[in-house]
């Protein structure tokens, strides 16, 4: 067993451990950490693969910006959780279904990918020599040479899908003051202040 | 001696040993840089600053390491505590983690990768979670309100530094930091370097470096006016001696950033000096300089100002960069200024 096996087996037991904290953790907060510690090991059999640019995107975007609101809400919940442990036991059932769904999905998906001819072609396609280009210009080259449409509509979903989150939840409150930043800079002081001079004693009257 | 480098063992030692060299070089300008921020700043305010332990004070730094791990270690009620421990651990190996990509001369680097500017990205994105769980595992409202603020400063301004990055990136062709300080060696010295082609964005980028570091004018995680010491507060003795280890070696490692991206890291400003570690230590220690003036001069926002310079001023702005920098690199404007593939640099 070389280096590298051992290492893949490390991340390996890493990954399905944590995963499998992530479910029994009592604290939510310990389940997203645990999360994180998944996505982490996820990544260094990524690197183990040799595609160190899709690791490190995996880290940046789900480690560094999705879990972290992930956490941000997690910590806000104020939640029974002892009470929501006594539901598990009801939901396991159903839950199971979804779970033998998702498997027998992934076994179809690798049975055709493993047999048809088309996937084949596919597959056999977009590999570079690793000799004459790494893999970030390959991806590169697949994502926005080969399939640059494809790419342009997924950013089109995207685009749709914030606009809609940013129309469910913008409203115009009337009732809170709001700052105008350029109008407070363009402010003439000599106008927004008044210097009155008092005499001792007396006041302003 | 050489034959026992080539074998397994032998590289296993070298490596260990070429760690340890930056492990150590590390830390060591870490604790004369803790005394020359504080020597910066009480020059500006017009104070001694530390003067007492050593010659001019040199040692205070050892003395405040030492007092802090002789303290007792207090925990408070309440407290989760293997998050509460794992938080300052966390944010100091992270810290320290991402100087293994970072080259100090032609060659001098720990790991030589394809994506290593994408590792360090990676790894200061990760430094938020030594905030976020510290003041969650702290069972302190204070603690709570910092950590909550510097998540969302943390994430809002990453977007832009990435932004600054891709440009860089665009005008090298690789995100390795070798090719990226030689594209910067033209023969013109200092004018070859990167800060010219990408001027509006040297700012941008050093102002959201203050913003990622939680450095003043952007503190507001530890505003101690608001906060008292925002996620710190429930920390003493050797856990907060590494929360602001990792803090001050988070700052050094973006001063380190900084050179590489626009200064030409270890290229000489003349040309025909010769080229080295000097330099490239030189610019750091300059940027550091800066951090430490900033924090001396400019007055803390206020958090919703922060949040709409990250948002409304330095996203769009560093995104039409990235639009403005590939349109100039594919058209190779001015002979590949802003293209150094193009002109074989």
């Amino acid at each position: 067993m070389g280096i590298a096996d051992i290492t893949f087996y490390a991340f390996a037991v890493t990954l399905l451990g944590a995963g499998f904290l992530v479910t029994i953790a009592r604290n939510p907060v310990h389940s997203v950490l645990w999360l994180i510690l998944s996505f982490i090991s996820a990544a260094g059999m990524f690197v183990l693969l040799g595609a160190e640019f899709i690791a490190m995107l995996l880290i940046i975007v789900y480690v560094g910006a999705v879990a972290v609101l992930f956490l941000f809400v997690v910590m806000m919940l104020d939640i029974d959780f002892a009470a929501l442990r006594g539901e598990m036991a009801r939901y396991f059932p159903i839950a199971s279904i979804v779970g033998i769904v998702l498997l027998m999905q992934m076994a179809l998906l690798f049975g055709s990918w493993q047999e048809a001819e088309a996937a084949r072609e596919l597959r056999q396609a977009p590999t570079p020599d690793l000799a004459e280009m790494h893999n970030t210009k390959a991806l590169g080259m697949i994502i926005y040479d080969q399939y640059f449409l494809l790419f342009q509509v997924a950013g089109l979903i995207l685009l749709v899908a914030m606009i809609g989150a940013i129309v469910l939840t913008l409203r115009h409150r009337k009732d809170v003051k709001r700052q105008d930043v350029v109008a407070q800079m363009h402010r003439d002081p000599a106008k927004a202040m008044e210097l009155k001079d008092v005499k001792p004693g007396q006041g302003l009257g | 001696m050489n034959a026992f480098l080539e074998t397994g063992l032998g590289i296993t030692v070298l490596i260990a040993a070429q760690s340890l060299l930056v492990v150590a070089f590390v830390m060591i300008s870490l604790v004369f840089l803790v005394y020359a921020d504080r020597k910066v700043w009480a020059a500006v305010q017009m104070r001694r600053g530390p003067n007492v332990v050593g010659p001019w004070g040199l040692l205070q730094t050892f003395a405040d390491a030492l007092k802090f791990v002789v303290k007792e270690v207090v925990i408070p009620a309440g407290v989760d505590r293997p998050v509460y421990f794992l938080a300052p651990l966390l944010s100091f190996i992270l810290a320290m983690l991402a100087w293994a990509v970072i080259p100090f001369n032609d060659g001098w680097v720990l790991a030589d990768i394809n994506v290593a500017i994408l590792f360090v990205f990676a790894i200061t994105s990760l430094e938020v979670y030594g905030v976020i769980m510290g003041g969650w595992a702290s069972n302190s409202k204070y603690a709570f309100l910092g950590s909550l603020r510097s998540a969302a400063q943390m994430v809002s301004y990453e977007v832009s530094l990435g932004l600054i990055i891709i440009g860089v990136i665009i005008s090298t062709g690789s995100m390795n930091f070798g090719n990226i300080v030689a594209a910067q060696d033209t023969g013109w010295g200092a004018l070859g370097w990167y800060w010219l082609p990408h001027l509006p964005m040297v700012v941008l980028f050093f102002v959201s470096c203050l913003a990622e570091t939680n450095r003043p004018p952007f503190d507001l995680p530890e505003a101690e006016s608001e906060l008292v010491a925002g996620f710190m507060v429930e920390y003493g003795s050797t856990p907060y001696l590494l929360f602001m280890a990792g803090e001050y070696i988070a700052i050094f490692l973006m001063c380190a950033l900084i050179s590489l991206l626009f200064f030409g890291g270890w290229l000489s400003p003349i040309p025909g000096l010769p080229d080295g570690f000097h330099w490239m230590f030189l610019k750091m220690a300059f940027f550091f300089f800066l951090f430490a003036m900033v924090k001396a001069i400019v007055p803390r926002y206020r958090y919703d100002q922060l949040m709409r310079i990250g948002w409304k001023v330095f996203l769009p702005l560093s995104l039409g960069w990235v639009v403005v920098v590939a349109f100039l690199a594919k058209f190779e404007v001015l002979g590949g200024f802003w293209a150094r593939w193009a002109i074989g640099g």
